[in-house]
């Protein structure tokens, strides 16, 4: 049997196989130890160069995927909308043209259009990592989240975890809701109507409507930042009221007195989707998750370097 | 059709380790400052062997480290997608220690040469030295081992099998000659 690789491009999880999504999973193990030595580098990627393309604001992935790229010896990039030619009105394809010309060999894309990254990836020779496209998928911190738990529990299968909040604005709820089902955990979401797609329960998930039922149902919690820059369609009554009804309260947190360990992808909301006293008490793996993240990002671009890119070949 | 010549069997394997670990004595001098780094996987396996030889031998606790070299290779790009990178992990310090780096076969030398390099990240030693079970020859970098189990010569056709009852279930060197790897 011969061992699984990846493809060209990491787009989403939906496109991995239960097997690809075990070998980032496992090959993050390793990486994990490198950021613990006192010089944090390997030379894997050496004379590699990376261009970061963020159209949307993003600090915790642009410095994690930036982290991982160096700690891998990779020469970096930052290409940020404003004060780049994107902001003159070149397209997309045009500027990863551009880049592609300047002998680049990935591309790691955040764009607030859903399909951005496999539009690009189809496009240009260079390896294209999604890191975050739209309301369609973050892989990333699919496998980031995936990691944690694994970590946590000691496995993916059999556990059950609910996804709460925002979902319907969240590429991380639909990288972890595949994610976690090729995996073989139980997935529920738990949210107000308005932000619940119903028809996300095509994919094998469940709907629970009332918090407290999630967190007496759950392993685990995976609580989505509301997006309060897309809160202007009448989603929810009032902030205040939302932390009522569906905050991640310690209140919550006693009453189902069971061990539930809470995720958060981040930036959080303080005081609307979850406490101060929750996101920084004994159940939150809220910071494993960003130390998680650096190795996940090193085993996905380790990985994908391995093959190289078209222009290379030909 | 390939050919297995059987080059060590276990009881064979079991002298040559023990005069292995002699030497090992014998060149780094001060044994209090020596650290067993064996390089996955076999090595690792076989660094444990040497360090309890010596350990019977002197008494002393000889700490123990392993190094996986996949991150430090030279060929990442043209050997393809390699799914799995090992651990990593040494002793607290190699700061002015005696590294006895171990591995089973030393053919090219571009596996101690990235061993090096990877060595060199987490300190300086006073001193390194190389100690492999079988030298096949086949050099592409000027590096030589200080201990040698068993010198054979072979050809780019040849491949070089090395078990240890830990993984393989048996002890033993065989010469497969006409299967490269």
């Amino acid at each position: 049997m011969t061992p699984p690789t990846l493809g060209k491009d990491l787009i989403g999880l939906e496109g991995l196989s239960a097997d690809q999504i075990r070998l980032i999973l496992d090959t993050a193990e390793p990486f994990k130890e490198v950021s613990e030595r006192a010089i944090k580098k390997v030379p894997a990627l050496r004379g590699k160069t990376i261009v970061n393309l963020f159209f949307e604001a993003s600090t915790r992935t642009r410095i994690s995927f930036e982290f991982a790229e160096k700690r891998l010896s990779a020469d970096t990039v930052n290409v940020a909308t404003t004060g780049s030619s994107v902001s003159k009105g070149e397209t997309l394809v045009d500027t990863a043209r551009n880049l592609e010309a300047m002998r680049i060999d990935m591309v790691v894309i955040r764009h607030p259009s859903s399909g951005a990254a496999q539009f690009l990836g189809d496009r240009i020779g260079s390896n294209v990592i999604n890191a975050g496209d739209g309301k369609h998928e973050h892989p990333t911190q699919g496998l980031l989240d995936l990691l944690t738990l694994r970590d946590r529990f000691g496995r993916i299968e059999g556990l059950k975890v609910a996804i709460c909040g925002d979902v319907l604005h969240s590429r991380v709820a639909r990288s972890n809701i595949w994610g976690l089902l090729k995996l073989g955990a139980e997935v529920a979401l738990c949210g107000p109507a308005t932000l619940i797609p119903r028809e996300l329960v095509e994919l094998g998930v469940q709907i629970i409507p009332r918090i407290d039922d999630a967190m007496a149902w759950a392993d685990a919690l995976n609580v989505l930042r509301l997006q309060l820059e897309r809160m202007q369609g009448g989603f929810i009554p009032s902030l205040r009221e939302y932390n009522r009804v569906f905050g991640v309260t310690r209140e919550r947190l006693e009453r189902v007195a069971k061990d539930l360990v809470i995720l958060h992808p981040g930036p959080m909301n303080r005081g609307v989707e979850i406490d101060s006293d929750v996101a920084d008490g004994p159940n939150s793996v809220i910071l494993p998750q960003v130390t998680n993240g650096v190795a996940v990002r090193m085993a996905v671009l380790y990985l994908l370097a391995g093959g190289a890119p078209e222009w290379q070949a030909s | 059709m390939p050919s297995v010549t059987r080059l060590l069997d276990d009881s064979a394997m079991a002298s040559v380790l023990e005069r292995m670990a002699g030497e090992v004595v014998e060149k780094s001098g001060k044994i209090g400052g020596v650290v067993l780094v064996g390089i996955q996987r076999r090595g690792v396996e076989l660094a444990g062997r040497l360090a309890g030889l010596i350990g019977k031998a002197t008494g002393a606790t000889i700490p123990l480290g392993k190094l996986d070299i996949t991150l430090y290779r030279d060929d990442l790009s043209t050997i393809g997608q390699r799914p799995r990178v090992g651990e990593t992990s040494l002793p607290d310090s190699i700061e002015g220690k005696t590294v006895v780096v171990v591995d089973d076969v030393l053919y090219t030398g571009r596996t101690i040469r990235a061993a090096l390099d990877e060595l060199a990240d987490f300190g300086r030693p006073r001193r390194i030295l190389l100690c492999v079970l079988v030298d096949r020859g086949g050099r592409e970098l000027p590096i030589q081992a200080d201990i040698t189990g068993l010198s054979v010569e072979t050809t780019g056709d040849d491949r070089v099998d090395v078990g240890v009852w830990e993984l393989d279930g048996r002890d033993g060197v065989d010469l497969v000659r006409g299967a490269p790897l």
